[in-house]
Order: C-alpha cells, then sequence, then structure tokens
C-alpha cells in the first residue's frame, strides 16, 4: 500500500479530513525552507507538496509567482528539490507530492526524474501543463511502483472529461475549486461542494479541493464533503509578510495547526 | 515533408502538411496547459475545424482581407535595393501596406470573425511591438466587443506610439510588469487572465505559438500572404521564386509566406534576432541557439539555461524579442526543410535606413531583419535569382528607438 493510501485510511479512521500543504520547495532559501517544512509536519500537515520553482509559472498568482522567483533567486533547482526531498524522507512519513510545470523536469530527463524522486522518497508528482494527452513521455516511464500522478479537475471540467481523467489518476484527485490561477479570490465554498459531489459520483479516489482556501472556515467548510483540503497561497504569503520576522517559523507552525484542526469534522 | 501529414483540412483543396489531432508537427506543439483551458481549447479546435470551411465564414473573411484590410497587398520588385547589391533580384511583399500596418491584422480578422461565429464578445491578446495589439483593438472595434490587451512595462516604454492607437480604438492596455516586462510576460499574463475568465473570453493569440490549435489555425490565416505571393511573382516574373526570406518571431509571417510553398523546390529561410550576438547572452535566436522544451502551451525550441529556466531574450525589435518559437518552424528546421540564421540589432539597423534610402520604405524593426539577410544572400547569388523577402510591418511604430540610436551615435 502506498504512503498515499495509507495516510488516508489512517484520516477515515480517526474521522478527520487530510491538510494537503503547498509550498515552493527552497523559498525563500533551501535552509529555511526545510525549518519550514519541518514546522509543517510538526503541526500536523497530513501531505506535504513542494512546488518546483519555474521562471514562467503560468497557472499561479503573483503570491506563488513570487516564491517561485525567491527559490529561484536563491539557485534552488531540480536538484535542490530532490535533496531537500530527500532529507525529509528522512526524519517523516507523511507523503511528498513535486508539483512542477513539464520544462524542468523536461530539460532534467523526464525518465532521469521519474527514477530520482522515486529514490528521493517522492510519493507522486503533479505536472500542471501536463494534461493527460501529452502525458505519455511521463506515463511511459512508470515502472509498477506506488509513484503517482496526480491529476487537476477544473471547474471547466465535462463530466466525460472528468471520467477519462479520474481514469487515469493515481493517488487522490486534485479538484481545482475555481476557475482561476492559485490564490484568487472569490472562493465559492457551495459551488465547490457541489462539483465535490458530482465529482465523488464517478470516483473512488479520495478528493482533495484546493486553489483561493485562504481561512480556517473555508478549510472546514471544504472538508465537510471532500477528503482533504490544498493550502499554497496563504502559506506563501505567510512566508512573504513574515520573511524578515524571527518568528517565522513559529508563525507557520501555528498557522498549520489552525487549518488541521478545521480538517477534524467527524461526520 | 511527410511525416506530419494526417488529414487535411475538409474543404480546402490548398491545403498542405498538417499536424495530428492533438497538434503534433513531428515531435512538437500539442496541448501543454493547464486542466482550467483545456475544455475552453478543446471547444476553439472543434469550433475551427467546424466553423473555418464554412462557405459563409470564407465569405465574409474574404470581403472584410479585401475591403478592410488592403488585400491582395503587392509585391513589389525592389529594383534600387537590388541592383545596388549586384546579385539576385530581390521582391518585398508588402504587409507593411495592410491597414494597421503589419501582417497581424490578416490574424487577428480571422481570429476575431471565428470569436463572432462562436458567439464570444470580450477579446483578449498579449503583444509585444504593439502591433498584434493594435490589430486585436481595431478588430475589437469592428465587431463591438470589449478588448484588453496584456504588455510588458519594457515594450510599453519602447512602443509608446501603438499604446496611445490601441486607447484611441477602445482597448484596455494592460500593464505587466512580473519577469522582464516583455512578450514572454505579457504572454504569461495573458494565460492566467484566461484561466480566470475562459467562459466568455477569446484569446486571439499573435502568431504560430501557443498550444493547438493556434499554431495551425493562425498558419491558416497567414497562409495568403504565400498563395497572393505564388500567384504575383508567376505574374512578374513568369516563374517561381528560388529562395522566401522572412522575420522569425514567433513564426507566424514566416509561416504565413512558407506554408503554401512547402511542397514546391524553393529554398526558405527563417531570420531571427542576434541581438548583440550570438554569442553573447543578449538575442532571440531560439531555433539557432535554444534547446527543445515546452512554453506557452507547446513543445517547440526555447532560450533556456540547463534548469530548463526561460531565459531572457533580447532584441532591438520588441516584435522578435520572445524566448519561444511556433512548433512548425521547430519541424522545418528538424527536417531541414527551412534554414535559420540571424541578423545583429546593428545589422537590422542598417538595413532599415538602406531600405528607407534607396526604396523610400521604412520597415518595421522585425522586417529589416528579413531584409538584412536578404542583401546578404542576395549579393551572394546570380542576378538570374528571385528572392521574396516578407516585409512584415512597417516601420512608424519604430521611430522613437531609432531615432534614440542615431543620436547616441
Ligand atoms: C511587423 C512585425 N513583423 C514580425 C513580427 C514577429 O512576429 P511573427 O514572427 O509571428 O511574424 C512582429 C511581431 O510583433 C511584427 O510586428
Amino acid at each position: 500500500m502506498s504512503r498515499i493510501e495509507r495516510t488516508f485510511n489512517a484520516l477515515k479512521e480517526k474521522g478527520e479530513k487530510a491538510l494537503v500543504g503547498f509550498v515552493t520547495a527552497g523559498d525563500p532559501n533551501p535552509e529555511m525552507s526545510m525549518e519550514l517544512i519541518r514546522a509543517m509536519c510538526r503541526a500536523g500537515v497530513d501531505i506535504l507538496e513542494l512546488g518546483i520553482p519555474f521562471s514562467d509559472p503560468t497557472a499561479d498568482g503573483p503570491l506563488i509567482q513570487r516564491s517561485s522567483s525567491r527559490a529561484l533567486a536563491a539557485n534552488v533547482s531540480l536538484d535542490t528539490v530532490l535533496e531537500i526531498t530527500a532529507r525529509l524522507r528522512n526524519e517523516t512519513d507523511v507523503p511528498i507530492i513535486l508539483f512542477s510545470y513539464y520544462n524542468p523536469i523536461h530539460a532534467f530527463g523526464t525518465e532521469k526524474f521519474y527514477g530520482k524522486a522515486q529514490a528521493a522518497g517522492a510519493d507522486g508528482v503533479l505536472v500542471v501543463d501536463l494534461p493527460p494527452e501529452e502525458s505519455d513521455e511521463m506515463t511511459g516511464c512508470w515502472n509498477g511502483g506506488t509513484f503517482c500522478l496526480i491529476r487537476l479537475i477544473a471547474p471547466t471540467t465535462p463530466q466525460p472529461r472528468m471520467k477519462m481523467i479520474a481514469g487515469e489518476a493515481g493517488g487522490f484527485l486534485y479538484m481545482v475549486s475555481k476557475t482561476g490561477v492559485t490564490g484568487s479570490a472569490g472562493l465559492d465554498v457551495s459551488q465547490a461542494q457541489v462539483n465535490i459531489e458530482h465529482l465523488k459520483k464517478i470516483t473512488s479516489l479520495p478528493i482533495c479541493v484546493g486553489f483561493g482556501v485562504s481561512t480556517a472556515a473555508d478549510v472546514s467548510a471544504l472538508a465537510a464533503v471532500a477528503d482533504g483540503v490544498v493550502i499554497g497561497s496563504a502559506f506563501e504569503k505567510l512566508i512573504e509578510e513574515n520573511l524578515e520576522d524571527s518568528d517565522l517559523v513559529t508563525v507557520m507552525e501555528e498557522k498549520v495547526r489552525e487549518f488541521k484542526s478545521a480538517t477534524r469534522v467527524s461526520r | 515533408m511527410t511525416d506530419h501529414i494526417s488529414s487535411p483540412m475538409p474543404n480546402d483543396d490548398t491545403a498542405g502538411p498538417q499536424p495530428d489531432a492533438d497538434g503534433h508537427f513531428g515531435p512538437f506543439g500539442g496541448r501543454y496547459i493547464a486542466e482550467t483551458l483545456m475544455p475552453a481549447i478543446l471547444e476553439l479546435d472543434a469550433a475551427y475545424r467546424r466553423i473555418s470551411p464554412d462557405v459563409g465564414f470564407q465569405n465574409e473573411l474574404t470581403v472584410l482581407l479585401n475591403t478592410y484590410a488592403g488585400r491582395p497587398t503587392p509585391l513589389y520588385h525592389a529594383k534600387r535595393l537590388s541592383a545596388g547589391l549586384g546579385g539576385a533580384a530581390i521582391y518585398l511583399k508588402r504587409e507593411d501596406l495592410t491597414h494597421t500596418g503589419a501582417h497581424k491584422i490578416n490574424n487577428t480578422l480571422g481570429q476575431g470573425l471565428l470569436a463572432k461565429w462562436m458567439g464570444k464578445e470580450k477579446l483578449i491578446a498579449e503583444t509585444g511591438a504593439g502591433q498584434h495589439g493594435v490589430a486585436t483593438a481595431t478588430v475589437a472595434a469592428l465587431f463591438g466587443m470589449e478588448c484588453k490587451v496584456f504588455m510588458g512595462i519594457e515594450d510599453i516604454q519602447r512602443q509608446a506610439p501603438n499604446v496611445r492607437r490601441m486607447n484611441l480604438l477602445g482597448a484596455e492596455v494592460v500593464p505587466v510588469d512580473s519577469g522582464t516586462g516583455t512578450l514572454k510576460d505579457a504572454m504569461n499574463e495573458a494565460l492566467r487572465y484566461w484561466v480566470g475568465a475562459v467562459e466568455d473570453t477569446f484569446y486571439v493569440i499573435g502568431s504560430v505559438a501557443g498550444p493547438h490549435p493556434y499554431p495551425m489555425m493562425v498558419r491558416d490565416f497567414q497562409k495568403i500572404i504565400g498563395e497572393e505571393t505564388k500567384a504575383q511573382i508567376q505574374e512578374a516574373a513568369g516563374r517561381q521564386p528560388d529562395v522566401l526570406i522572412a522575420c522569425v518571431g514567433g513564426g507566424s509571417n514566416a509561416m504565413g509566406l512558407f506554408y503554401p510553398f512547402l511542397e514546391d523546390p524553393v529554398e526558405m529561410i527563417g531570420v531571427e534576432a542576434a541581438g548583440k550576438g550570438i554569442d553573447t547572452p543578449q538575442h532571440a535566436a531560439t531555433l539557432g541557439k535554444g534547446a527543445v522544451g515546452v512554453l506557452h502551451g507547446s513543445k517547440s525550441y526555447v532560450l533556456q539555461d540547463e534548469n530548463g529556466q526561460i531565459t531572457e531574450a533580447h532584441s532591438i525589435s520588441a516584435g522578435l524579442d520572445y524566448p519561444g518559437v511556433g512548433p512548425e518552424h521547430a519541424l522545418l528546421k528538424e527536417t531541414k526543410r527551412s534554414r535559420y540564421v540571424s541578423v545583429t540589432d546593428s545589422e537590422a539597423l542598417d538595413a532599415f535606413h538602406r531600405l528607407s534610402r534607396l526604396e523610400g520604405i521604412l520597415p518595421a524593426l522585425e522586417s529589416a531583419h528579413a531584409v538584412a539577410y536578404a542583401m546578404e544572400e542576395a549579393a551572394a547569388r546570380p542576378a538570374t535569382d528571385i528572392l521574396v523577402v516578407n516585409l512584415s510591418g512597417r516601420g512608424d511604430k519604430d521611430l522613437g528607438i531609432i531615432f534614440s540610436t542615431m543620436e547616441a551615435k
């Protein structure tokens, strides 16, 4: 059984939903990033999503764009992200998903990436600009292991396409809460709930919902229907606002705790 | 050249090589985009395949091209320019004489009309030199549509007259300050905006770049350049040309000229911007110096570092200042059907002055790159050879830059 499956099973037993935490790996620099991610783990994050920085993140809003730029300015490459992953894997059993645009992976070598990501202890990868139609290079590298390709479903995705995507997905399905880039304002929680209910009818995979989730209230409303809630920009905002602050790590830990308690909605 | 042929467009007996159903030109092209955009891109593809062969659509477009854009554009024998070089004859395809002053209008009329047929009332576009922005704003005014044009702050500076033109036409120019503030960043921002507005907004991409069907569709709307050239050169010279030359930014004016000749015995040369020199970091020679990668929705050559981060392009001409290039050019390079060379900022400036003085034509700085290489090529060829250069646009928008380079001397 994969780490991701084990995590969802354990959460189910406890009557909890998954808190999926996204940060750009290496933001603001590799050492501080390690400290921040450790704090997230201490505070109870259930799944980590580590962003591989990219110069042209077209699906991301300003907060994640800037976090990507900070990491690039600190010379963070895909190699650095794999090192961070391997170090974390020595310390924690929390599933780690790498989150990337395709070009850095393509430049690294897709097959080499597949091997090294697994060796580092990553559990899956989500490539934002790689729809199933363009995934052959990626899926062709699959070696029968538990390393999975996480797929996105958007509010614009029609039903037959949802089925097609769900059929190719592994780990869990990432349901985009609204049409827009990451960190967009104006999350419509009740619409997202309706979309999740739709998706549940066509898949048995766990469903995690994200994009624009920024408050504990949003988290508990979404956790009531989804299997997990993804938080990204809200963490990047916190990092950005507390960059010079000596308690950045503590602030992060408290924030994760707050979101994590909002996922404890026994039904 | 048959390796990327699948089924040609229906009802189009002039069709040449086509990408596969998912927009792959050999190993290039495709659709590398976020899932939120996928349904819109698939809808666009289906709409384009359904609407573009429609006789009503074709007639409406032809009337607009002829009575509004000023087509057909002339093919002009540049005798004084040619004579001074002592070699082959140079003919100029005068896209600079179209309404709004560049080939871009061929494409925006096509996409704008498609948007109208699809019932979309909002247009967005990215622009570098501002020519595509102006051409999109023009079509939006013509069809009574709302228009937002994304433009890098660096380009807003160097192409100020075009910003005012877009405003006069009723478009909103959205300044983009991320990255280097040039065309690549404008396209990033247009894509981000589109992700949030995809349900009622049509994205008019300005070159043969982006996800499928854009590279194919934009080429189809531009191929009229080559089709007219074929008939006009036959009429003027009694035969077909030996060489076709066009500048390559994203590659749309070049694809438009080349495409109808792909299966003919004609040499093709695409001219990229060498900026301060292709051995410096400041150039935009994507096919010459880039590596295969994925940018803005398709796989093609890209200027990037060893970690797959996109690097800055540089060119004195805003329209060529782009680190990507259309996927069909990547295939033409790979199959060696076309050759790609580059010309520096200063060579382009010299060509600008030469054409202005010898022929009374002020070319766009983009087009001046093609003229510069054509001068070299013509000088090296016998007087019996014929070169056709795509004069993709006029130089009015560049006068500010031209004057400042003259003052700097
Ligand atoms: C006059 C002119 N020529 C050429 C270009 C480059 O684009 P493409 O390579 O798509 O023709 C531009 C772009 O703005 C332009 O304005």
